[in-house]
């Protein structure tokens, strides 16, 4: 058994579909993943996120220590609560987690980062602390609950408490802020408007119930992913991880290396990697899958990353890592090569396809 | 409650498998099936007038989850296939056992239907 969550119990009693998520037992569907998706692009969706890794940094070194560890510009933040989305790189510029990183004052940072990067990311932190006056705090007490989708704010505001609400109404999109034991912040795994909130598990019980019982519709882990995918976002582990660099994960507006020096950046002054992390559209049928090859012409360039069923599409999307970004391009699914349209992502934003092609 | 239809027998892989008078067996994905895999997405029928043997691979279910092989419970040919799958592959979580069919096939030997499953053997399967 993995570990779960405390909003466990709901997630059974609402008939939810558990799988093993990075070893925690998470909600996959609670009925159809299609229509779960759906309800988020159109009207407002609530996922249980409590197995997502919080981490606040506090001390002088703080922002120096982000600054050595995140191939994004740090500084850029001045707006208290104001959040920057990062790869944090290896020496020879890999990617060894993506995170969101929120500025609180400059001794004072919160982060989020993956769940099945937390003990590698922690001794990581720990390790390039080094003396400097810079201390870390997991908060493994909260619980995190993402309310996403165009109706989002309008219901989550029609439930909150009046101190939190007035705090949502003062965020402005990527930003986030404490309010008592609460941080409540205007971001999103699922390209829609919608926030997050960090809470005491007792408290998220409660929010839960009462958005549920408002309309907003619980929604899987399996909706996540289409979401996040339509949405062109990255899944480390599988669009990224410890063999890529950035620019080979659709990740170069996040890499500042102007007047900079972090960890990783040495490396990708002298090579960037020379693959493309690109989005597919299935022409025909079929589904795009994880680890199918992708061709151009008769040659093999690459491999699908991620793909799924585009509930938003109605048909097949995928990230792919190629070598070669001109031609005719073609996936092998069982043994055929079916065509593939070669595009950017992301294919889906605010409920709209938005892809172009490549 | 997932349904475990009595009218009919069952491959251990999942498909139904009904005869449907002058030799013509039904066949389909179960209850059961349909349920583990979630939202269908996509079916690959056979050709008709394709000839195969019993438990040999004759299409593809895609679900949101995963790509699942379908096998034939019996020889014969392929007689008829259900096109509304093509437009509508959600009819196979709606109706697994109705609407949702696959394939209709001519049976060459229709004693095999007899060494396939009974519902309440393969209910046991589905729930070890």
């Amino acid at each position: 058994m993995g570990k779960k969550t405390r909003l466990y119990e709901l997630h059974k009693e609402a008939g939810a579909k558990m799988g093993n998520f990075a070893g925690w037992e998470m909600p996959i569907s609670y009925d159809s993943q299609i229509e779960e998706h759906l309800q988020v692009r159109k009207r407002a969706g609530v996922f249980d996120v409590s197995h997502m890794t919080i981490i606040e940094i506090f001390g002088r070194a703080s922002q120096s220590l982000l600054s050595k560890l995140l191939a994004n510009d740090i500084t850029r933040l001045r707006t208290p609560g104001k959040a920057l989305y990062s790869a944090m790189l290896d020496f020879s510029g890999h990617v060894l987690d993506d995170l969101i990183v929120y500025y609180l004052a400059r001794d004072n940072y919160l982060l989020v980062v993956n769940c099945a990067n937390r003990e590698k990311d922690l001794a990581w932190f720990q390790q390039h602390i080094g003396d400097g006056d810079c201390t870390l705090n997991e908060r493994q007490d909260l619980s995190i609950l993402a309310i996403q989708g165009p109706d989002s704010l309008t219901k989550a505001s029609g439930v909150l408490a009046a101190p939190y609400r007035r705090t949502l109404e003062k965020l402005v999109n990527f930003q986030g802020l404490w309010c008592g034991e609460w941080f409540i912040a205007r971001t999103g795994y699922t390209g829609e408007k919608g926030l997050e909130i960090m809470l005491p598990p007792e408290a998220a019980i409660e929010l839960w119930k009462k958005l549920v019982s408002h309309g907003v519709q619980p929604i899987g882990l399996g909706a996540r992913d289409t979401l996040r995918l339509e949405a062109g976002m990255n899944l480390y582990g599988n669009d990224m991880d410890e063999t890529v660099t950035p620019y080979e994960s659709n990740m170069a507006s996040t890499v500042v290396m102007e007047e900079r020096s972090f960890i990783g950046s040495g490396a990708l002054r002298i090579n960037q990697g020379s693959r493309k992390l690109v989005g597919l559209i299935m022409k025909g049928k079929g589904i795009l899958r994880p680890h199918y090859p992708v061709f151009c012409d008769d040659m093999m360039i690459g491999k699908i990353t991620s793909g799924v069923f585009s509930p938003t599409l109605g048909k097949s999307i995928a990230l792919a890592r190629i070598n070669k970004t001109y031609g005719s391009f073609s996936v092998e699914i069982r043994g055929k090569k079916k065509q593939v349209a070669l595009v950017r992502p992301p294919f889906v934003r605010n409920g709209k396809p938005v892809w172009k092609a490549w | 409650m997932v349904k475990f239809a009595e009218d009919r027998r069952y491959l251990e892989t999942h498909e139904w498998a009904k005869l449907e008078g002058d030799g013509i067996v039904v066949v389909g994905i179960s209850d059961h099936a349909q349920e583990a895999l979630g939202d269908v997405v996509f079916v690959e029928l056979p050709e008709l007038g394709i000839e195969l043997e019993a438990k040999s691979e004759v299409g593809v279910v895609e679900s949101v989850k995963a790509a699942s092989d379908i096998y034939s419970p019996v020889s014969g040919v392929i007689c008829a296939i259900n096109e509304q799958l093509e437009e509508s592959p959600e009819i196979v979580n709606d109706s697994p056992y109705d609407q949702g069919w696959f394939f209709k096939i001519r049976a060459s030997d229709i004693e095999e239907l007899a060494s396939l499953l009974p519902a309440e053997k393969y209910r046991e399967i589905c729930e070890e």
